[in-house]
């Protein structure tokens, strides 16, 4: 096994420091437990104890003796085309080493993206959007970088921008990608857009004809960010083979490098990644940012290069949410069932494909929601525009969807004169239920059943603000809309309760070949025996690690796991998104200790195997450190079986195979399994000045199976906050005529606070779905889904308004 | 310029400080000290929240240039400052016992994790504790700032309300855990620390 | 850029009259702000921390004379009783970290329609001490600001303290932002009853090219509260006359739209806060008003 340098405390100023190895290198975690620490119990995260001492090094965090700063100049017009570039003086400023644009590339690939190349590395004689990267530095300091890129004189010819589908598919739009050559361009209707996915099922105009009520609706979902709170950053060190080393936090380290290395005309063995601390994720990581910029200033310097976005250039640095338009028409019998819907789904993609057509795939076979509808007719579509790159944010596709067809289901509701859940209840799918796509749900589909005990939930007591005072009756203005601004002492406050369910596919859908790799190492250390965990998957927080080492503990019977660093040492891990880390990585985990085991065995086996015929002829587990029977009885200790030997096993894992959907009909077997969640909103909206609190979002969702049930509590109430945002404050605003970001920063693109959150109660389902690892079910995305629409559900309850686009604003709520 | 500090009881110095450096960058960048975070740089997300002469500040919007002859804790120095803190007032706080989580609950989550590399039991703070006892830790990002500013409001306030706890970390910001994990640490700690005082 | 670190007000007068342009640091939180996003380079930093009688204050017979750098958090603290305007709109100042550190004087200074002090500050009567190698002067409150984001300083001065009146009378402080801690105003509004003069005085927040009293406003309300001998007879104010205090303040506004709201919505508002407050301190005054938790 290769090993890691050591290093992990930087050397103080006043100390000398190493010559060669960066500080903040990742290190490998051992954890042992002083219980079994297997799945289903909530052990702690092995990287708890670094990150509360602040040792935990986060790509921001490297630092490398003799290392540069890099530094990004970004367009600041959305649409031009560029006449010059004139470097001259920012390459003659003290202490810069290199300025490189466009035509300083060295390879013939000059793009990346995900799906589609599309994307410069540095923009190609026009950008296409606000903060479109133009050229590079690097400096010895931080702010010379900045006053030297500064200097770099960039003249424009602006060009007309497209911001819309109007604006995007007129017969005289501007084509944001001339000559598109991508796998896509033979079946969308206008070279403005990315991908176009319709889903035919059934008859929608007759099965309109049953229905007693129909009810439409237009819906806009706002631009959200991922907003995770570590800037992208990352040190790329040169090595003496003239290859690079790239320090980086990123989702998935192989999607990255298979578009690094070509860029740099290196061969991918020569480009080595090595995962550092992940601030957050969320989807805002799927994509490259500064790992083509760092490499190529480290490559043209010879030094180590870091590069460390601000909060402004963070919010140019990745894609966000694709703000959407929803169009919907449902229909339904006077009993309340369900006839037909209707929808067409407009996805601003922005200026690069990113993930626009797998959020396509997403918004259209999801756009149904968890209801049994047989009649549909579906279209989604992506736009390219000139804003702001739009591509992976948790539940993406099926966030925008649920937020409109929740709101659907409200109105037929009212108009059916129907409680909303119950009407909900009557609709919903169930194991058995054929999606859209024609593709059964072949698992647990409890949605009934988490409205259910949404609703049963007691609600929160009314007029929390009045405490009882000193002298009588006192506010609590922190419990009121407004919180500490003291705005109201209770007047106009009115209480709503909002309901909403929802539908995630988990997992890489429509046929990609969605695998990981795990590499588990078994042998003796000090006389005890010892697994060790070798996967390329990004722990970006949701606590893979943990998972991992709990997986080995169960699989291999071990108290001393290891969790070695991410790295491109070992096979693909897949990206930790689509909810899927747990599932797939955790999957090839399971995988490859059961193939440890087995050599484990078959060591025994050789070695002891003629002192107990159970050896030969019992069921064999590996347990507390021992080979029992399935009796219990020990045959041996795994320390003596493994003596002077390593077992070392490394194995890709799939799931299922999935399939594209058809072009024409969108049907196709696409998903590999589906996550359920349902919120309960209860929100008190200060009804003359449009100011919400959310008081309570109580969840229920099925997870199949809890692996460790404190992180699955984690991750639903972080998805739930993050559904609660975009309901109330979070957007990026976009002007619509010069298609420029008009609120960079964190004083005006808003996150709940701990004052802003409600209390998030989490009632949690264990339905194994047989076809998954240990019955289990993704959950990172599903809470994200129902949160929003619940929220506005309650808002609506509680103002009696229609409120048709997230997030509101107070503007909205008071008509002005 | 030149910058003389102390941080977390050593003397330090810091040479060729550009005027416009903030205290954050000196502390990550030349101290060796990167616990505390980079996050927004503009006073909005808490996550490089000091203590500076023991007064939690945003270590982003302090000018590298004030810090001078002054003290500064951080988190990498939290466990220290803590420990001299309860030798100084041995079991202060929650005296009346009426804490937010319940003992039983407290003892439940009870473990004490080692450190990483060296598998030695490692000195934390109360508040470092709670965190990785109560599952408030997730990417981990806003986590050091977050220390800081709940081991200062369970210094001067050892039993707070629910609202309390939200009004005094309103100032951190976290996107991963929705924050309840967070107040369920703070009441741990708090609850932690009334059992020492009683005891 | 230069970093001056004076040890005295006297050396940070000499460095002012210097360097002119010289751009002075206290709390930083604003001026670090524009230096970590490169929005500004000022040639000299002047740092004020080092001169401790910046963060005092004293309580005289009728006014607080507030040192330009008392914390946010002090006033929250201390000056409760004498301040409570002051305080309450303190506590809406973004986040603990930063009411720790900032103070008036740099509201003052950098002189934002949205900076969250200036509308208590209006409505409690002050005046601004400016001091110069030159000498004092002292500016009345309602002079001081004279557009956006400038105010009535030469360039050679600097805030050393404001004159507050102590409060009479009940005060009160709205500020409507778009989270519910940790944000900067989308509009606000202050007032004071003074029934030592039987007056009332307001100030509005980021509805204006700079913060502003709602002048009309305040004489309706004096006029109407004589008239009806609410002064001295304790009444509660008839909704009409609360419904017309909040029009006229609602139109002394002059908004824009921006990214944080509509110009209509902080016309609205404005209103709204402007009856809501004017409720809370005559009941106050009345002496039937509730006490407030989190508030101050």
């Amino acid at each position: 096994m290769t090993t890691r340098p050591e290093a992990t405390t930087r050397p103080a100023a006043t100390m000398p420091k190493a010559q060669n190895t960066p500080s903040g290198t990742p290190t490998k975690i051992t954890q042992g437990s002083p219980t079994k620490g297997g799945i289903g119990e909530s052990t702690l995260r092995p990287d708890g104890t670094l990150k509360v001492t602040g040792e935990f090094a986060y790509s921001s965090d490297m630092w490398h003796e003799d290392m540069l700063w890099g530094q990004t100049l970004r367009s600041t017009v959305a649409h031009a085309e560029i006449v010059s570039i004139d470097t001259s003086e920012a390459l003659a400023t003290s202490g810069v080493y290199a300025v490189m644009t466009y035509d300083d590339l060295p390879a013939e690939m000059k793009n990346y993206g995900l799906e589609i190349q599309d994307t410069p590395v540095l923009a190609n004689g026009k950008v296409r959007h606000h903060g479109e990267p133009v050229a590079i530095v690097a400096a010895d300091h931080p702010e010379t970088a900045r006053r030297a890129a500064a200097k770099i004189k960039i003249e424009y010819r602006e060009l007309p921008v497209v911001t819309d589908e109007a604006s995007a598919t007129a017969p005289d739009a501007v084509l944001v990608h001339e000559g598109r050559d991508d796998h896509h361009i033979g079946h969308v209707p206008h070279p403005n857009i990315v991908h176009r996915q319709p889903i035919i099922r059934g008859d929608a105009d007759e099965a309109a004809k049953r229905a007693d009520v129909i009810v439409t609706g237009e819906y806009v979902f706002g631009m959200q960010d991922q907003a995770f709170l570590g800037p992208e950053s990352g040190l790329a060190v040169p090595s003496e083979d003239g290859g690079v080393e790239l320090y980086v936090a990123t989702q998935w380290l192989h999607s990255d490098l298979g578009q690094i290395a070509p860029v740099l005309g290196l061969p991918e063995d020569k480009v080595r990644m090595t995962l550092s601390g992940v601030g957050g994720a969320f989807g805002g990581r799927e994509d490259i940012s500064m790992q083509i910029h760092a490499c190529l200033l480290a490559l043209r310097t010879g030094k180590p290069v870091k590069i460390v976005y601000n909060r402004f250039e963070s919010f140019f640095g990745h894609v966000h949410r694709h703000p959407a338009k929803l169009h919907y028409e449902h229909g339904a019998t006077k009993d309340g069932k369900l006839t037909h819907m209707k929808c067409r789904i407009v996805l601003d993609g922005g200026a690069y494909a990113s993930a626009s057509p797998a959020v396509v795939g997403n918004a259209s076979s999801l756009s149904v929601g968890p209801y049994k509808i047989e009649d549909v007719d579906i279209e989604a579509i992506a736009l390219y525009t000139n804003n702001p790159p739009c591509g992976a944010m948790r539940g993406f596709g099926a966030v925008q969807a649920c937020f409109a067809y929740e709101a659907q289901m409200d109105k037929l509701a009212a108009k059916l004169d129907m409680d909303p859940v119950e009407f909900r209840q009557l609709n919903a799918m169930e194991q058995g239920t054929l999606l859209p796509t024609g593709q059964p749900c072949d698992s647990p589909a409890p949605v009934a059943e988490l409205l259910r005990r949404v609703k049963a939930r007691p609600l929160p007591p009314e007029q929390e603000w009045l405490t009882a005072g000193a002298d009588g009756t006192s506010v609590d203005v922190r419990a009121l809309p407004g919180g500490l601004s003291n705005t109201t002492h209770g007047e106009g406050v009115v209480r709503g309760v909002g309901y909403a369910v929802g539908l995630k596919n988990v997992g890489f859908s429509e046929g990609f070949d969605d695998y990981s790799t795990a590499r588990v190492r078994m042998e003796v250390i000090n006389g005890e025996p010892v697994a060790t965990v070798h996967t390329a998957m990004a722990e970006v927080g949701q606590g893979g690690v943990t998972v991992h080492a709990q997986i080995a503990r169960t699989e291999l019977g071990v108290n001393q796991v290891t969790i070695h660093p991410a790295d491109t040492r070992v096979g693909s891990a897949g990206s930790t998104s689509a909810s899927r880390q747990t599932y797939v990585t955790g999957g090839a985990v399971k995988n490859s200790c059961e193939a440890v085991r087995e050599k484990v065995l078959e060591l025994g086996r050789t070695k002891f195997g003629t002192y107990h015929p159970a050896w030969a002829t019992a069921e064999l587990l590996l347990e507390g450190g021992k080979v029992v029977t399935d009796g219990g009885e020990v045959l041996a200790d795994l320390a003596d079986v493994l003596e002077g030997e390593a077992i070392d096993i490394e194995l890709e894992w799939r799931h299922r195979p999935t399939e594209a959907f058809d072009l024409r009909t969108g049907q196709g077997n696409g998903h590999v399994q589906y996550s359920f969640a349902a919120h309960r909103a209860v929100v008190e909206v200060d009804t003359e000045l449009g100011l919400v609190k959310v008081i309570e979002l109580a969840c229920a969702q099925d997870v199949g199976k809890a692996l460790n049930p404190l992180s699955v509590l984690g991750q639903i109430q972080g998805g739930t906050l993050q559904g609660m945002g975009v309901a109330v404050m979070e957007e990026i605003i976009v002007d619509p005529q010069t298609a420029k970001v008009r609120n960079p920063s964190f004083t005006d693109y808003l996150l709940p606070t701990i004052l802003d959150t409600p209390t998030i109660p989490v009632d949690v389902l264990e339905l194994a779905d047989e076809h998954a690892p240990y019955g289990l079910r993704g959950i990172g995305e599903a809470p994200t889904l129902s949160s929003t629409p619940a929220v506005l559900a309650a808002i609506r309850n509680a103002t009696g308004l229609e409120l048709n686009r997230t997030p509101v604003r107070p503007e909205h709520l008071t008509t002005t | 310029m030149r910058v003389n500090f102390t941080v977390n009881g050593r003397q330090q110095e810091a040479d060729d400080v550009w005027e416009g450096e903030s205290l954050l960058y000196v502390l990550r960048e030349r101290m060796g000290l990167p616990g505390s975070k980079n996050a927004c740089e503009q006073g909005e997300c808490g996550s490089c929240t000091v203590r500076l002469d023991g007064v939690p500040v945003c270590a982003c919007l302090v000018a590298a240039g004030q810090v001078e002859g002054r003290e500064v804790v951080t988190v990498e120095g939290l466990a220290d400052y803590a420990k001299h803190r309860e030798d100084a007032h041995p079991g202060g706080g929650c005296a009346s016992g009426a804490c937010g989580t319940t003992l039983d609950s407290a003892k439940r989550w009870q473990a004490r994790p080692t450190d990483g590399q060296t598998g030695e039991a490692v000195e934390l703070a109360p508040i470092q504790q709670a965190f990785i006892d109560a599952g408030a830790v997730q990417c981990g990002f806003c986590t050091p700032g977050l220390l800081v500013a709940a081991d200062e409001l369970l210094e001067n306030t050892p039993s707070p309300s629910d609202q309390d706890i939200r009004e005094a970390l309103s100032g951190n910001l976290c996107r991963c855990t929705g924050y309840e994990k967070i107040l369920d640490a703070v009441r741990l700690a708090a609850a932690r620390q009334g059992e020492a005082a009683q005891s | 850029m230069d970093f001056l670190r004076p040890a005295s007000w006297e050396e940070a007068l000499a460095a002012k009259a210097e360097h002119p342009t010289a751009v002075p640091i206290a709390g930083g939180t604003d001026v670090m702000v524009e230096i970590n996003f490169d929005h500004r380079r000022p040639e000299y930093l002047l740092d004020l921390n080092r001169i401790g009688e910046l963060s005092e204050w004293e309580v005289g017979q009728e006014k607080v004379r507030l040192g330009a750098s008392v914390p946010y958090s002090s006033i929250m603290d201390h000056l409760r009783a004498e301040l409570p305007g002051l305080a309450l709109a303190s506590h809406t100042v973004a986040s603990p970290q930063i009411r720790n550190r900032g103070g008036v004087g740099g509201n003052l200074g950098t002189a934002s329609p949205a900076g969250d002090a200036h509308p208590a500050l209006l409505a409690a009567d002050c005046e601004v001490e400016a001091e110069s190698v030159r000498g004092t002067r002292l500016i009345p409150i309602d002079a001081f600001y004279t557009g956006v984001k400038r105010n009535a300083l030469e360039p050679d001065e600097l805030i050393r303290a404001v004159h507050i009146k102590k409060a009479d009378g009940p005060q009160q402080y709205s500020k409507v932002g778009t989270r519910n801690a940790m944000v900067i105003a989308v509009c606000a509004f202050g007032i004071a009853l003074h029934p030592e003069t039987r007056t009332v005085r307001t100030g509005i927040g980021s509805a204006a090219p700079t913060p502003i009293r709602a002048k009309e406003a305040e004489d309706f309300l004096n006029a109407a509260l004589e008239e009806g001998g609410f002064w001295d007879n304790g009444k509660i104010i008839t909704p009409a006359i609360a419904k017309q205090f909040a029009a006229l303040a609602s139109g002394a506004c002059n908004p824009i739209d921006d990214v944080r709201g509509t110009a209509k919505y902080r016309r609205h508002a404005v209103g709204i806060m402007a009856r809501r407050t004017l409720g809370w301190t005559w009941e106050q005054y009345r002496g039937a008003g509730r006490t407030l938790e989190g508030a101050a």
